[in-house]
C-alpha cells in the first residue's frame, strides 16, 4: 500500500526542481517536522525561549515510546513575508508536518501554506480566535484563545477569592495596546459579565508596548482608587509598572495579571523580593501530572537557572502530538496524519485539563488555565484545585514592608 | 485629578526628558556640524547600554560612574566611524548617507543579538527603588540622579563648544565650511571628533539610561526616532535647544498620558513634531539656516 | 535620460528576462515561487518610491503609510461590505493619494525638504500607525483578519487561491509599473522632473512650477503604493498596524531602489532581485554550513550592503548597465 503511494507521487513530480511534499516513507524513518520561531527580531526572546522546549524534547519523547522526530529549523525573523517563506522552503525541503510561529499573524502566513500545500499545522502558542475559525482541515491549535484565557481566569479568580476568604471590589485593568492585549481587551466584555465577579472596573488603562516609561500609567491607576490591578502586559512592561508602583508607594490588594510577564524568570530576577505576590492566569503546565515532572527535569538539567514555562510546555507539547500523531497513523502521508491528529486524545500530557484533544475546527476546547503566584522566586500553581500545588495567598504584602 | 498627580507626572517627565536630551544633543551635534543624518544613532546607544551591564556585572559599577569610560569608548567607536566609513558620504546625497547608517545599524543590532541574546539586561543598583518626597511630590531617585548627570554632561560639552580652541575651531567648520578649509583647520579631522564627541554624548546617555529601562538588542531604532524629533524640536545645532527639546517633549507625553489615552500620547509628540516642521522648522531655539 | 537600451542588446535581454519571468512558476517549486512573489512585490513598491524619490528627489522614509492605508482600505471593504478587491483598489488609490496631497502640500507650502522631509514622512507614518492601533473598526492592533474562504481553485475577482495568481497579478503589477515608469520619464512631467531633482531653484528659475510636479511626483507614488498594500492584504491575510506601518516597512521598501539604482528604470527591479536573492542565499547557505544561530544571517546582509553602498554610491544598476553597454536607464 504504501509502495504504489510512492510510485504515485513519483511520477506526479515531473521536473527534478519540483519538491513533492510530504513523500510517504516506511515507518521507522524519523518525521520531518518544520519548526517555525522567531529566533531573531523583536520576538527573538520569546522564540528562543521556546526553542528551548525543542532541544528538551528528543530523549522524553523517545522515553514514553514514541518514534523519533528529525528537526528542521526554520528563523521566521518576527516577519510574516520571512515566516511566508520560510514554511514552503520546509516544505519544498520535505517536512511533513510544522509547528509554531507563537506571533498571531506569522502563524496565520504559515496556515495558509499549510492549508494549501495539505501539510499538517501544530500552532504551538497563539492566541487570535480567527486562525481557527476558517475552515482549515490541516491547522491545528493545542493553546487557548484570548476568550478562552479570560473565561478561565474569571473562574480560577473566583476560587481563589472563596479559599482565601478576600476579594477586591474594584479594579483598574491595564492592557498594553498591543494584538495580545487588545483581543483580551475586547473579550472583557463579553466574558466578565457571565462570572458574576466580585469586583467591577472601575478604569482601563491601555498602553503603548513600546512605552519607556510607565509612571504616568500607574499616576492614573492610583489615582483610580481601585482595590486590586486587573494587568494583561509583556515582561518588559511588568517590571517597568512593578518598579513604578514601588516608586510611586501604591501596593494594590493584589495582581491579576491574565498575560505574560509577571512570572517570567526575568520578572523574578530582576525584582528579587519584590516580585513575590502578582497571580498570573495563564496557560500553564499541571505540576502535578508525571510528565510535567520529566519536563522540568530535564529542562533544569540542560538550563538549571530557567523555570519551566509556557513556551516551553506548549512547544513541547506540539512535538508531542507530531510523534503521536506519527506512531497512530503508521505513515507520513500528510492527509493520513492530519486525520489521525484530529483525533488526538492524549491524557499523559503537560498542560492542564483532560488532555489534548482537538474539535471539529482544530481548537483544543478542553484546554484548562492554571493560576499561578509568585513565591520566592517560584511560580506554584494555586489554582484550579485539581492541578494544584500551593495555597494562594491574597491580598499581597505592601511593597515597602518587604526587606 | 489631584494637582500632585499632575505634579509628579511633569516632574518625572521632566527628568526624563533631561536624560532624553542628552541623548539627542549628540544627534544636534552630528548633524549640526557634520551634516550627516545618523540613522544608527539609537544603534550606539545600545552599545553603550550593554556596555554599561557589562560593567556593572562584571566589576559592580555603578553606571553613573561607568559614564565617562564608556563615554570614551563610543567616542573612539564614533571618530573610526566618521574617519573611515562615513567622510565620503557628507557631500552625498541624503539617501546615500542614510543607506550607509541603516547598514552600519542592522550590524550593530544583530551583533549584539549574537553577542548578548535576546533576553532583556538591566541593572539593580543599591538605590534603584528610592525615591524621594517633597511634600506630596514624589520624585523618583533614580531620575534625578540621571538628570543631574545630564546636565552636567550637556554643561561640560557646551563649555568645551564655547570655550576651547578646538570647540571653536569645530563651530567655525559647521558655520561656513569653505572658510574653515581656507583658514587651514584640518577639517577631516575635526569632523572625525565631532562625531566622536556625538558618539561620547550618547555613551554616557546610555549609560544613565540603563538605571531607568531595560536594554534588548533591537531597543535602538525608537531612540533614534526620539532623538529626531527632538533635535528638530528643540532646534538643529543649538545645545540649550537639544536639552529644551528633550524636557518638553518628556513632560508633553508624560501629560498627554495623564490627560488622554496613555497607549497614544507618542501621537502627541510626532503632532509636535509636525508643527515645528512647518511652521518653525529651525526648531523653538535653533537659528535660520543661512 | 537616454532609453537608447531598449533597441538592440537592451530590448532582448528585456524580453528575455518577462519571458523567464513568465514561464518561470512552471519549472520551479513553490517556495521559490514565493520568494519571486516576494522579490516582484518590492520591485513594484520600489518603481512606486522611485518615482517620489529617484525622479522628483523628495526621499520618503514613510512610505509604509501608503501599503498600509491600501492595504486596510481594501481589507476593510472586504471583511465589512464583501467588496472585492478589484473594487478596493478603486477606493484605495484614491484615499492613498489624498494622503500623500496632504503631506505633500504641507510639505511644499512650507518649504520642508531634504532631511526634514523625510522626517516628516517619517511621522505620519507613526501617527498612522498608532492611530490605526486605537481603531477598532478595523480590528485596533489586535489586528486584522481577512476570511480564507477558500485556496483550491483560482478566483481573480476576489484574489482568492493559489500562489501561482498571486505570481502572475504581481508580475502585470510591476511590468505596468514599469511601462508607466518608462512613460513617466520620457514624458514633459519626466524632464521636469529631473530638472528638479538636479536643481530646484534653477528648475523654479526657468519658469516651471515646481510645486505642481512635486505633488504629481508625490500622488502618483502614492498611488501606486496603494496597489501593493491591495495585494498585500490579499496575499497575506491579515494585518496589523504594528507591522504594516513600522518604519522597518518603510525602510524594508527603500532597499531595493536605493541598492539597485535611485532613478533609473531597472534599478528598483535588480534591486530587489539582488537583496531578496541575497537574503535567502544567506539563509540557504549557513543552513548548509549547519550554522544555526539566530542574527548570522542579518549580520552577513549588513555587511554586503555596506560594501556595496561603499562600493558603488550609485548603485548596482548604473555600474551594471556600463559594463553591459546598455547605456543610461
Amino acid at each position: 500500500m504504501n509502495a504504489s503511494l510512492t510510485r504515485r507521487h513519483m511520477l506526479a513530480g515531473s521536473a527534478a526542481v519540483l519538491a513533492a511534499p510530504g513523500i510517504v516513507r516506511a515507518q521507522g524513518a524519523p518525521l520531518k517536522v518544520g519548526v517555525l520561531l522567531p529566533r531573531s527580531g523583536y520576538q527573538a526572546s520569546i522564540g528562543q525561549d521556546c526553542f528551548r522546549g525543542v532541544e528538551i524534547a528528543g530523549p522524553i519523547l523517545k522515553d514514553i515510546g514514541l518514534p523519533e522526530l528529525q528537526i528542521m529549523n526554520a528563523d521566521t525573523e518576527t516577519n510574516v513575508e520571512v515566516a511566508r517563506a520560510r514554511a514552503e522552503k520546509l516544505i519544498a525541503d520535505g517536512a511533513q508536518l510544522l509547528i509554531g510561529a507563537f506571533d498571531s499573524g506569522q502563524s496565520t502566513a504559515i496556515a495558509q501554506v499549510a492549508e494549501q500545500k495539505g501539510i499538517p499545522y501544530v500552532i504551538n502558542i497563539a492566541a487570535a480566535p480567527p486562525i481557527t475559525e476558517q475552515g482549515y482541515k490541516f491547522v491545528f491549535r493545542n493553546f487557548p484563545t484570548a476568550p478562552m484565557i479570560l473565561n478561565d481566569a474569571f473562574i480560577n479568580q473566583k476560587e481563589i477569592f472563596a479559599a482565601t476568604g478576600g476579594a477586591p471590589k474594584s479594579v483598574v485593568f491595564m492592557h498594553v495596546n498591543d494584538t495580545f492585549g487588545t483581543a483580551m481587551a475586547g473579550g472583557i466584555g463579553g466574558v466578565m459579565p457571565k462570572h458574576n465577579m466580585p469586583y467591577t472596573i472601575k478604569e482601563t488603562i491601555p498602553y503603548d508596548p513600546t512605552a519607556r516609561d510607565l509612571s504616568v500609567e500607574i499616576a492614573k491607576a492610583k489615582a483610580a482608587g481601585a482595590d486590586a490591578l486587573l494587568v494583561v502586559s509583556r515582561i518588559n512592561d511588568a517590571i517597568l509598572l512593578t518598579r513604578e508602583m514601588v516608586k510611586q508607594r501604591w501596593t494594590p490588594q493584589g495582581v491579576l495579571s491574565m498575560g505574560p510577564g509577571w512570572y517570567e524568570d526575568q520578572y523574578l530576577k530582576t525584582l528579587g523580593k519584590l516580585a513575590d505576590g502578582p497571580l498570573s492566569f495563564v496557560p500553564w503546565y499541571d505540576p502535578n501530572k508525571k510528565l510535567s515532572k520529566v519536563l522540568e527535569g530535564a529542562l533544569t538539567k540542560k538550563y538549571p537557572e530557567i523555570n519551566l514555562n509556557t513556551n516551553h510546555v506548549y512547544t513541547f507539547e506540539a512535538l508531542l502530538v507530531a510523534a503521536d500523531a506519527y506512531k497512530r497513523a503508521g505513515s507520513a502521508d500528510p492527509k493520513a496524519l492530519a486525520d489521525v491528529i484530529r483525533k488526538t486524545n492524549i491524557t499523559d500530557n503537560v498542560s492542564p485539563g483532560p488532555g489534548i484533544q482537538f474539535d471539529a475546527k482544530g481548537q483544543n476546547d478542553k484546554l484548562r488555565l492554571s493560576a499561578i503566584q509568585n513565591r520566592d522566586g517560584k511560580t506554584p500553581t494555586v489554582a484550579p484545585q485539581a492541578a494544584a500545588n500551593a495555597k494562594a495567598e491574597w491580598p499581597m504584602k505592601p511593597y515597602d514592608k518587604r526587606s | 485629578m489631584p494637582l500632585d498627580i499632575y505634579l509628579n507626572v511633569a516632574v518625572s517627565g521632566l527628568l526624563t526628558g533631561l536624560v532624553y536630551g542628552l541623548m539627542a544633543l549628540g544627534l544636534s551635534v552630528i548633524f549640526g556640524v557634520v551634516r550627516v543624518v545618523n540613522f544608527a544613532h539609537g544603534e550606539m546607544m545600545t552599545i553603550a547600554m550593554y556596555l554599561a551591564i557589562v560593567a556593572f556585572q562584571a566589576f559592580r559599577l555603578d553606571p553613573l560612574v561607568m559614564m565617562v569610560p564608556i563615554a570614551g569608548v563610543l567616542f573612539a567607536l564614533g571618530y573610526v566611524m566618521q574617519a573611515g566609513l562615513i567622510n565620503p558620504f557628507i557631500d552625498r546625497p541624503e539617501h546615500a548617507q542614510f543607506m550607509l547608517l541603516v547598514a552600519i545599524a542592522i550590524i550593530f543590532v544583530n551583533v549584539l543579538l549574537l553577542v548578548f541574546g535576546p533576553d532583556a539586561r538591566s541593572v539593580q543598583t543599591s538605590y534603584a527603588f528610592d525615591s524621594f518626597a517633597f511634600g506630596r511630590v514624589i520624585v523618583d531617585a533614580t531620575k534625578v540622579y540621571a538628570g543631574l548627570a545630564a546636565i552636567v554632561v550637556a554643561a561640560a560639552l557646551f563649555s568645551f563648544f564655547r570655550f576651547s580652541d578646538t570647540g571653536k575651531a569645530i563651530r567655525a567648520c559647521a558655520d561656513n565650511y569653505t572658510g574653515a578649509l581656507v583658514v587651514g583647520l584640518n577639517v577631516k579631522h575635526l569632523y572625525a571628533l565631532t562625531f566622536g564627541l556625538g558618539a561620547a554624548c550618547v555613551g554616557a546617555a546610555g549609560s544613565m539610561l540603563t538605571l531607568i529601562i531595560d536594554v534588548t538588542p533591537p531597543l535602538g531604532p525608537q531612540y533614534t526616532l526620539l532623538a529626531f524629533v527632538i533635535v528638530i524640536t528643540g532646534g538643529l545645532g543649538s545645545m540649550p535647544g537639544a536639552l529644551l527639546g528633550g524636557v518638553l517633549i518628556g513632560v508633553t507625553e508624560a501629560l498627554a498620558g495623564l490627560l488622554f489615552a496613555p497607549s497614544a500620547k507618542s501621537m502627541f509628540a510626532f503632532a509636535i513634531l509636525v508643527l515645528v516642521l512647518l511652521f518653525r522648522p529651525q526648531g523653538i531655539l535653533g537659528k535660520r539656516a543661512s | 535620460m537616454s532609453l537608447a537600451g531598449f533597441r538592440g542588446r537592451g530590448g532582448a535581454l528585456l524580453a528575455l528576462l518577462f519571458a523567464v519571468l513568465i514561464l518561470a512558476p512552471h519549472f520551479i517549486n513553490d517556495y521559490l515561487l514565493t520568494v519571486l512573489i516576494i522579490i516582484l512585490y518590492f520591485a513594484y513598491a520600489g518603481q512606486a518610491w522611485n518615482i517620489m524619490m529617484g525622479f522628483a528627489g523628495q526621499l520618503s522614509l514613510g512610505h509604509a503609510i501608503y501599503v498600509g492605508l491600501g492595504a486596510y482600505t481594501a481589507a476593510t471593504l472586504y471583511v465589512h461590505f464583501g467588496i472585492g478587491p478589484w473594487i478596493g483598489l478603486l477606493v484605495a488609490i484614491p484615499v492613498a493619494m489624498a494622503c500623500g496631497a496632504i503631506i505633500g502640500f504641507l510639505a511644499f507650502r512650507f518649504g520642508v525638504a531634504g532631511v526634514y522631509f523625510a522626517i516628516l514622512t517619517i511621522a505620519f507614518a507613526e501617527f498612522a500607525r498608532i492611530g490605526f492601533d486605537h481603531i477598532a473598526y478595523t480590528g485596533g492592533s489586535a489586528g486584522l483578519f481577512l476570511p480564507v474562504a477558500q485556496y483550491t481553485h483560482n478566483d481573480l475577482w476576489n484574489l482568492r487561491g493559489k500562489p501561482i495568481m498571486f505570481y502572475y497579478v504581481m508580475l502585470a503589477f510591476t511590468a505596468a509599473a514599469f511601462l508607466l515608469c518608462r512613460y513617466l520619464l520620457r514624458s514633459r512631467m519626466g524632464y521636469f522632473w529631473q530638472a528638479i531633482r538636479e536643481d530646484e531653484e534653477a528648475a523654479r528659475a526657468l519658469g516651471i512650477d515646481t510645486f505642481r510636479y512635486k505633488m504629481f511626483a508625490v500622488v502618483i507614488s502614492a498611488g501606486m503604493t496603494a496597489v501593493a498594500g491591495v495585494f498585500f492584504a490579499f496575499y497575506y491575510n491579515n494585518l496589523f498596524p504594528e507591522q504594516v506601518f513600522h518604519i522597518s516597512r518603510s525602510i524594508e521598501l527603500i532597499l531595493a531602489p536605493i541598492i539597485g539604482g535611485i532613478g533609473t528604470l531597472f534599478g528598483p527591479v535588480l534591486g530587489a532581485f539582488v537583496l531578496t536573492g541575497l537574503s535567502e542565499a544567506m539563509t540557504e547557505l549557513l543552513h548548509m554550513l549547519g550554522i544555526d544561530v539566530p542574527g548570522a544571517k542579518q549580520v552577513f546582509y549588513g555587511v554586503c550592503l555596506l560594501v556595496v553602498v561603499l562600493a558603488l554610491p550609485d548603485g548596482i544598476w548604473p555600474w551594471l548597465a556600463r559594463r553591459l553597454g546598455l547605456g543610461r536607464t
